[in-house]
């Protein structure tokens, strides 16, 4: 593994976050949005007692999935391939957009038309596409209003959450020819609809991303709302699916409870408009559906998640977003502000794995660790211990041999660590402890005014004139 | 992570042929193996238990009849803007053509070789155009996308718990017409409804055999990617028309 370390890593991350700070507007549409899904999310597990028993199935079905993983991509991949389709294995982005551009090129695809995907996001699917002359068309209508804008989504579910009905329905009135403004919903809804249809009708190829993948069966399953992610899986003669490593589990019915949580923990839905199982493409006396079904799993840093018990956990995820609407972080910056692909919670423990430690360890101290993303999570990862774990390999010795991730040692420095080895000196020996606070309590008067960060938006820390110890000592009899 | 030994930068540059093709095969075998490698390599512990889903299911399974079932199907279906009608054998087919002159229909998309497209062209409806699927969608795409008003399609089964209609669409009902057209009827035999999700694979028997596309649809399509705010016929259908046959005389 190289280890660039990096002295300054994501200087813009803070300067993102103040900037969406000071914008009411978009603090507005994120508090709002945040309410509005914890509520829908609460109104679906009325029975405590079932969503803890609800919460445990799927911690274990991802645990045993994990657990059994190589195994398990084996078997899915044989069966896949027995019903007739292509499983493509990437490494990296790079990987991944070059099968992709390769089967393209071979059915000489001029046009894609893409369902929703965050690991086409994370792989910059469209620009890959487009760099190499063939449209790439977002269909999901949040995907769609954010490519129109071109922006990137700020929400894994709803990636358009940032965005006022008045700023999309500006946005079509600038970019969609024939179209007045209207903040109608449903009309701006129908807008998107007439455009994308014909889009559905000419693609040459479907893109759509994977939510669960069935091992014993060879069947990848599509959770969706609108028909987009069936359209695009449906109408094109070629279909590729593109997911991460870890999204297979052993048996058709570990999908159920898989398949209920995250409905209800994503969007407060007892069950989406769609769950789409396929398992071939279109057979001998069939008339509609792709010839062409392939699979493209990716690495992409998560077998470095992997290999480490603790950090193995990353890869339970099932991608419900329940944690970045429930973070008290994320609903003030929102989802632009972390830079990454993931935001929220889980962004900020699943980016080190695909970016490298050194240039995303801001995020994991960009949290309160109060533990609401746990709480919340319908697989039960331990999201603020990660975030600790991750503060940890942040501070390593960059030279150390074990090193577990990318990038670790990015943020020590000298003098924090020589802050650490003195406080740790201090407070492990009694007498000088005792020295150092009976200086600290007489000498409060030459605290400093200015104190870093700290003082930013707070006053200053000074100690008390009276150490605890004297304090009792007054008691004693 | 380094790139993989021999992953090609280069499979972007030759269009067309094997070339590209034993190009990517090469790469892929090279990734496979070492990302595969990478997962053995990590130590997992002891072996976890495989869970007991049947037994968190079995416990909470309710134990109720046609009707009980039909009645949560219903109110599921009809909170997601689901219009649901019920109806027999002897008359389902009229009653659907009620419907689809209410609703200014020009056509119908019925599948071939169906006992219930039969009795509908057996009708010979003067107000409504019966359209055969007969052909590959390649021959006819643009008259489906928008010629078509509305489809009928029968459900496998139907899950009361999620109200969710199941389709395994065939060669004689394809898959393209739960889709596409912007009112999608489904016809629904209620002795086929089960409890839950779990139920409905395990009493099939999916995991033995599933057809190239299985769904489960619940509802219109639908969006709320603006403002959060629900709109309904997004990419498929606008409206969801269920019509529940019941056996004669087991009428709700």
């Amino acid at each position: 593994m190289s280890k660039t370390i990096q002295i300054h890593p994501m200087e813009d991350f803070k300067e993102r976050t103040r900037s969406v700070l000071n914008d009411p507007g978009q603090r507005k549409n994120f508090r709002g949005a945040m309410d509005f899904l914890q509520a829908k999310r609460r109104a679906q597990f009325p029975d405590q007692d079932e969503l803890a028993g609800l919460r445990e199935l799927g911690a274990a079905i991802r645990r045993y999935s994990l657990a059994n993983l190589p195994r398990l991509l084996e078997r899915l991949e044989a069966k896949l391939v027995a019903n007739g389709i292509q499983v493509h294995w990437a490494q990296t982005p790079d990987e991944a957009n070059a099968i992709a551009l390769g089967i393209a090129q071979r059915v000489k695809a001029r046009s894609v038309i893409k369902g929703k995907s965050m690991v086409s996001e994370e792989i910059e699917f469209n620009h890959a596409m487009q760099a190499s002359g063939i449209e790439a068309m977002e269909s999901d209508m949040g995907e769609y209003i954010v490519q129109l804008a071109g922006e990137k989504p700020s929400h894994i579910i709803m990636p358009a959450i940032h965005k006022t009905k008045q700023e999309i329905a500006e946005l079509f009135a600038k970019e969609v020819p024939g179209v007045s403004y209207t903040e109608d919903v449903d009309a701006l809804i129908q807008i998107g609809r007439r455009v994308l249809r014909r889009k559905f009708a000419e693609a040459d190829i479907g893109l759509s991303g994977v939510n669960f993948m069935v091992a014993e069966t060879g069947t990848l399953c599509l959770v969706e709302n609108e028909g987009n992610g069936r359209m695009c899986t449906s109408v094109p003669r070629v279909h590729i699916a593109i997911t991460g490593i870890e999204k297979v589990v052993e048996k058709l019915e570990h999908v159920p409870p898989l398949f209920s949580l995250l409905a209800r923990s994503a969007t407060g839905q007892a069950v989406t408009t769609y769950f789409n199982l396929i398992s071939r493409p279109r057979q001998a006396g069939e008339k509609d559906g792709p010839d062409e079904v392939h699979l493209i799993l990716l690495d992409n840093g998560r077998t470095q998640a992997y290999a480490d018990a603790e950090l193995r956990a990353t890869l339970q995820c099932i991608r419900c977003g329940a944690c970045m609407n429930h973070c008290p972080v994320y609903a003030r910056i929102g989802g632009h502000a972390y830079g990454t692909t993931y935001p929220g919670p889980i962004g900020a423990i699943i980016s080190p794995h695909m970016l490298g430690l050194d240039s995303t360890y801001p995020l994991a101290f960009a949290s309160t660790l109060c533990g609401a993303c746990s709480e919340v999570c319908p697989v039960k990862i331990p999201i603020p211990d990660i975030l600790v774990r991750l503060r940890n390999e942040a501070q390593a010795r960059p030279d150390s041999e074990d090193a577990t991730l990318r990038g670790s040692g990015a943020a020590r420095s000298v003098a924090g660590t020589a802050v650490w080895s003195v406080w740790a000196q201090v407070y492990s020996r009694l007498g000088l402890y005792r020295l150092a606070s009976w200086f600290m309590s007489r000498g409060r008067a030459l605290s400093p005014t200015e104190q870093g960060a700290w003082t930013r938006s707070r006053t200053p820390l000074i100690p008390a004139a009276r150490r605890l110890r004297d304090l009792l000592k007054d008691r004693q009899p | 992570m380094s790139a993989a030994p021999g992953r090609p930068k280069q499979a972007r540059v030759p269009a067309g042929g094997s070339a590209v093709r034993e190009a990517t095969s090469v790469g892929v075998v090279a990734a496979r193996d070492s990302i595969l490698q990478r997962l053995r390599n990590a130590s997992v512990g002891a072996p976890a238990p495989l869970p007991d889903v049947s037994g968190w299911y079995t416990a909470r399974r309710r134990h109720e009849d046609t009707a009980q079932r039909v009645t949560r199907l219903r109110s599921a279906l009809e909170a997601v803007k689901t219009e649901v009608h019920d109806c027999s054998r002897a008359d389902w087919a009229q009653a659907l053509l009620r419907l689809a002159v209410a609703k200014g229909l020009r056509n119908l998309l019925i599948g071939t070789n169906t006992p219930h497209g039969a009795e509908l062209e057996a009708l010979a409806p003067p107000d409504l155009e019966l359209v055969r699927y007969r052909e590959p969608i390649e021959s006819w795409r643009d008259t489906l996308f928008d010629q078509i008003d509305a489809s009928l399609t029968l459900a496998r089964s139907a899950i009361a718990e999620i109200g969710s209609l199941i389709l395994w669409p065939d060669a004689s009902e394809p898959r393209l017409m739960s889709l596409v057209p912007s009112v999608h009827f489904v016809l629904l035999d209620v002795e086929t409804i089960h409890s839950d999700f779990h139920a409905a694979m395990t009493a099939e028997a999916w995991s033995s055999g599933l057809p190239s596309n299985a769904l489960l649809i619940c509802g219109p399509s639908k969006t709320a990617d603006i403002q959060q705010t629900t709109a309904y016929g997004a990419h498929g259908p606008r409206e969801l028309v269920v019509l529940l046959r019941h056996a004669q005389g087991e009428r709700a």
